[in-house]
């Protein structure tokens, strides 16, 4: 009846997984409590669950990427504090079968449910308004997407309680992950939770790189299109490229666990080297998915808060380009340990290098564009200057490693741990929160508390610093990755080193939680009533916050590359222009609930097939097609908002006669 | 403030990494491939560091001179391109890239893993088998074997092949450089040499596990004699490694304890790497 699911698969004999899963059930519990008995649901449906506002669903990724980054963040401090205790004869608190876990679920995490969600959030939120449009190519597909995304956040989410979690690291590499050396079900919940989130991700990708292509502003070619658009299609680009081969990969790896088949088995001609390839194929250019719309935000927050244009927009649009193509030619760096001959490494390992041009002009373009600036340090601008200082050395340290010889030393070390998230943290997260504080003002209407926007910022930056640098120094000494315990006590005080580095990280990442309670109760105070609350360059900042959910009542007309810049100029030397604008009515999409539906019937299938529970499979597969389809006889899709009701707005917002 | 915050950082973090790490692993090595490695990682940074080193106090002192309260700054709003700039920043890392290009591609060819050392002894054959969680080291020539105890002569080169039973694995002695994956039904190649005598540690660098942790053994390097000493001890000591003695030795377990075997049956190594071996290992448990 119900697989392989029985009580043993709940762990009551683990107390850390029973306590912690506890509280946050019951954490769960007292927010459906409170919801239901404040009578929210009819709000929440309306407003938000079943919203297929590109603001809204981007405001929501970004939700739950901050939720996930908790949940991260908690398996990375127990990881710390298990090396911190585990040195010379101890064993630290955590079993192998428990910490190897948690490594795998950290990674996991980490990339796929919250670095993920916070890119394709902001990319979401952000894009049409840069563009100058009124929503996405397609967003009932938008909404899909992001429900998609959570429905995989759930299952890796039950794993905790129900199951177990992969013990194979965050790529899950063959034989390891076959049946026949994990034959429990972590790895099953590993791959369709990738499988069903990797779908999200893929539409949202082919639905931004459609909106791109397609729907920008009137007037709006390549050449005046802003960079942080510029960075998301190239992103988008590797998204639609590249995450096809993740779900063939994965589905290759579900066939041999599930049906027998022998794609990546030792046996029957099975070969795992060719998941490695398969996999990096996907996790190369799944970094500059990353990265560059983070480099992106970088570029709009350099070049606004110095009050001048972005140096060097061409070389920096090139540079994007560069990356995004070169990606797909670097993946066997990640294995130069495999064997492959000397040819083969040095191309790859110079192909490698050969990003770090592009990146370093980057680099240049910023700096370039501070001088001469007038600089106003905001928070947005601390983590763009913390950004540059680290990120360069991430850079230095990932190119040594494409030096071949040099990665024969360093692969699979600490000092790989404290490259990547060298960059990572440095480059992504510090990206993310830029953006976040950037943007926050447009999406809520009100700017963020500027002191404790700085604190979370010193806390991260000088956590990272704690916590990875110690890491590089132990990978020199021969500390590796993945260890539950180690026997040289040497390494131990770099390690509760790092363990304080990542208590200052826990602390910014609280604050962050203060600074957003501390923000909402001085939102008067804070308001931003001009829709332009730093002075900003982009079309984004011509709408009022938090914009209608037409977003522009009249579709702006862009003859240059920071078009509001040049809007405002105008204005300032033209005087105001006085006059009684016309509105017409303007279609937007209608609300619809069927991304929430297809997450609930995904959940229901991956949940039964991870089981092996098939009645519950069929069902669950039954009812997303017929959710499909009767979103395909659907009739009418859009609502028309009056041309009154747009006048009432932007009266309301005084834009007809605002003057800057 | 930001000034003075990352100078006090920069101070701490790297007196930390200079002290800790000059006394062991990558950074002291003992043979001429772990040296070759080490002159590439500081040649490399050093090269690097030129150019970042200035990176990183030019966005400082820019961000601090143009701060938007200083009247003496120069203000430029429109200032957006300069094709001599421009032209610079392209070439500032399109030279240092060059120059690392030449490492990356030199480097990969001499030190190739499976390129046999230039010397004039005949290198000493060691076939390396990865186990569910430990070490087994053949030695060809002399027919004997040793669980994870690896006993070499100093100053003579060492010509590994390396399989793995079940999952991926790497072997790693961090102060004799390289590391090479074992691979299942995979043979690798590795050339290494120990020039004085010493206990190196050597591990697996590729999760494997959960007795990957333990996964360790000792590398020790010792004068000819001693090794030839050792040699005749083990084959004094007896026992042997065959197929059924192998398929006990496929079991998983946690690397605790050596062994050694004085008679290795002809072709194990062989039988093992092309996969003859590995169908009949038992599952690991939940």
């Amino acid at each position: 009846m119900f697989g392989r699911l029985t009580w043993a698969a709940v762990p009551f004999d683990q107390p850390v997984v029973m306590i912690a899963s506890g509280t946050v059930g019951f954490f769960i519990f007292c927010v459906l409590a409170l919801v239901t008995v404040k009578g929210w649901w009819p709000y929440l449906w309306r407003e938000w669950i079943t919203s297929v506002d590109h603001k809204r669903i981007g405001v929501m990724y970004i939700f739950l990427a901050l939720l996930m980054l908790v949940r991260g963040f908690s398996d990375a401090m127990l990881m710390r504090s298990q090396q911190a205790l585990a040195a010379g004869h101890a064993l630290g608190y955590l079993p192998p079968e428990h910490y190897d876990q948690i490594f795998s679920a950290h990674g996991t995490i980490m990339i796929f449910f919250v670095a993920m969600p916070f890119v394709v959030g902001l990319m979401n939120f952000v894009l049409p308004l840069q563009l100058g449009v009124r929503d996405v190519a397609f967003p009932v597909l938008n909404s899909v997407s992001f429900w998609l995304t959570a429905a995989g956040v759930l299952l890796v989410n039950v794993s905790l309680v129900v199951g177990e979690f992969a013990r194979t690291g965050w790529l899950a590499y063959p034989p390891l992950s076959e049946v026949a050396y994990s034959p429990g079900v972590g790895v099953d919940y590993y791959l369709w939770s990738l499988q069903i989130s990797g779908m999200g991700t893929l539409l949202s990708g082919i639905n931004l790189l459609t909106t791109i292509l397609k729907l920008r502003a009137p007037g709006m070619g390549y050449r005046q299109m802003p960079i942080f658009c510029w960075t998301a299609l190239a992103s988008n680009l590797l998204i639609v490229a590249s995450f096809p081969i993740l779900t063939a990969t994965f589905a290759m790896l579900l066939l041999d666990r599930y049906c027998g088949f022998h794609f990546f088995t030792n046996d029957l001609g099975g070969n795992p080297m060719m998941y490695v390839n398969l996999i990096w194929s996907w996790g190369h250019p799944e970094v500059y998915i990353l990265i560059l719309p983070a480099f992106g935000v970088f570029s709009e927050v350099v070049a606004t808060f110095s009050g001048k244009p972005l140096f060097g927009r061409r070389s920096m649009v090139m540079a994007t380009m560069v990356i995004c193509m070169l990606s797909f030619l670097v993946w066997l760096h990640h294995f130069f340990t495999m064997g492959a001959g000397a040819d083969v490494n040095a191309f790859f390992g110079i192909m490698t290098m050969i990003i770090a041009v592009p990146t370093g002009v980057k680099i240049f373009n910023w700096l370039f564009t501070l001088y001469g600036g007038r600089i106003r340090f905001t928070v947005p601008v601390y983590w763009a200057l913390g950004f540059m200082v680290t990120f360069v050395i991430g850079g230095m340290t990932g190119v040594l490693m494409a030096i071949p010889p040099a990665d024969f030393v360093l692969h699979n070390s600490l000092f790989l741990i404290a490259h990547f998230h060298n960059v990572a943290i440095g480059g992504v997260v510090f990206g993310v929160m830029a953006g976040i504080s950037y943007w926050f003002p447009k999406a809520f209407g009100f700017t963020l508390n500027e002191r404790l926007g700085k604190a979370v910022f010193w806390c991260w930056f000088f956590g990272f610093y704690l916590a990875f640098m110690p890491l590089y120094a132990l990978g020199l000494m021969g500390a590796t990755r993945r260890m539950q315990h180690y026997s040289n006590l040497h390494w131990q005080p770099l390690m509760l080193v790092a363990l304080s580095g990542a208590l200052l990280i826990l602390l910014g990442i609280a604050l962050t939680g203060v600074q957003l309670a501390v923000s909402i109760r001085q939102r008067e105070r804070n308001r931003d009533v001009t829709g332009d609350p730093w002075n900003g360059r982009t079309l984004e900042w011509s709408t009022p916050s938090p914009p209608p959910a037409w977003n522009f009542s009249h579709l702006p007309h862009v003859d240059r590359a920071d078009a509001f810049w040049g809007m405002k100029q105008q204005r300032a030397t033209a005087g105001t222009h006085v006059g009684k604008p016309s509105y017409e009515s303007i279609q937007v999409p209608r609300n619809n609930p069927t991304g929430f539906f297809l997450a609930f019937f995904a959940v229901l299938l991956g949940f039964s097939l991870i089981w092996r529970i098939w009645w519950g499979a069929g069902l669950g597969l039954l009812g997303a097609i017929v959710v499909c389809l009767m979103q395909a006889w659907r009739t009418d899709g859009e609502i028309e908002v009056p041309a009154e009701k747009v006048a009432a707005f932007e009266q309301l917002h005084g834009l007809n006669e605002r003057t800057i | 403030m930001i000034n003075c915050a990352s100078g006090c950082r920069w101070g701490l973090a790297s007196t930390a990494v200079l002290l800790a790490s000059c006394n062991e692993g990558v950074l002291d090595p003992r043979g001429p491939v772990g040296k070759a490695e080490r002159i590439i990682l500081y040649d490399s940074t050093a090269i690097m560091l030129a150019v970042i080193i200035p990176v990183i106090v030019l966005t400082l002192v820019f961000a601090w001179w143009f701060r938007a309260r200083n009247s003496r700054a120069r203000y430029r709003p429109d200032w957006e391109y300069s094709g001599r700039i421009e032209m610079i920043i392209w070439a500032i890392p399109a030279l240092v890239i060059l120059f690392l290009g030449g490492i990356a591609w030199t480097g990969s060819h001499d030190l190739d893993p499976r390129v046999p050392l230039e010397e004039a002894t005949t290198p000493l054959e060691i076939d390396v088998i990865s186990l569910d969680w430990r070490w087994l080291f053949i030695y060809p020539q002399r027919g004997i074997a040793s669980l994870n105890r690896l006993v070499v002569p100093a100053g003579e080169p060492l010509r590994f092949r390396l399989t793995s039973t079940t999952v991926m694995n790497s072997f790693f002695v961090p102060q004799l450089g390289s590391q090479i994956y074992a691979m299942p039904n995979m043979v690798t190649r590795l050339n290494l040499k120990a020039d004085q005598p010493g206990t190196f540690e050597g591990l697996s660098a590729q999760f494997s596990g959960d007795g990957f942790s333990d996964m360790r053994f000792d590398l020790v390097s010792t004068e000819r004699q001693a090794f030839e000493d050792w040699v005749g001890a083990t084959k004094a000591q007896g026992g042997i490694l065959d197929v059924n003695t192998f398929q006990e030795l496929s079991r998983p377990a946690k690397a605790e304890g050596t062994q050694t075997y004085a008679r290795v049956s002809d072709g194990l190594f062989d039988r093992i790497s092309s996969g003859h071996m590995t169908a009949t290992s038992p599952q690991r448990g939940q």
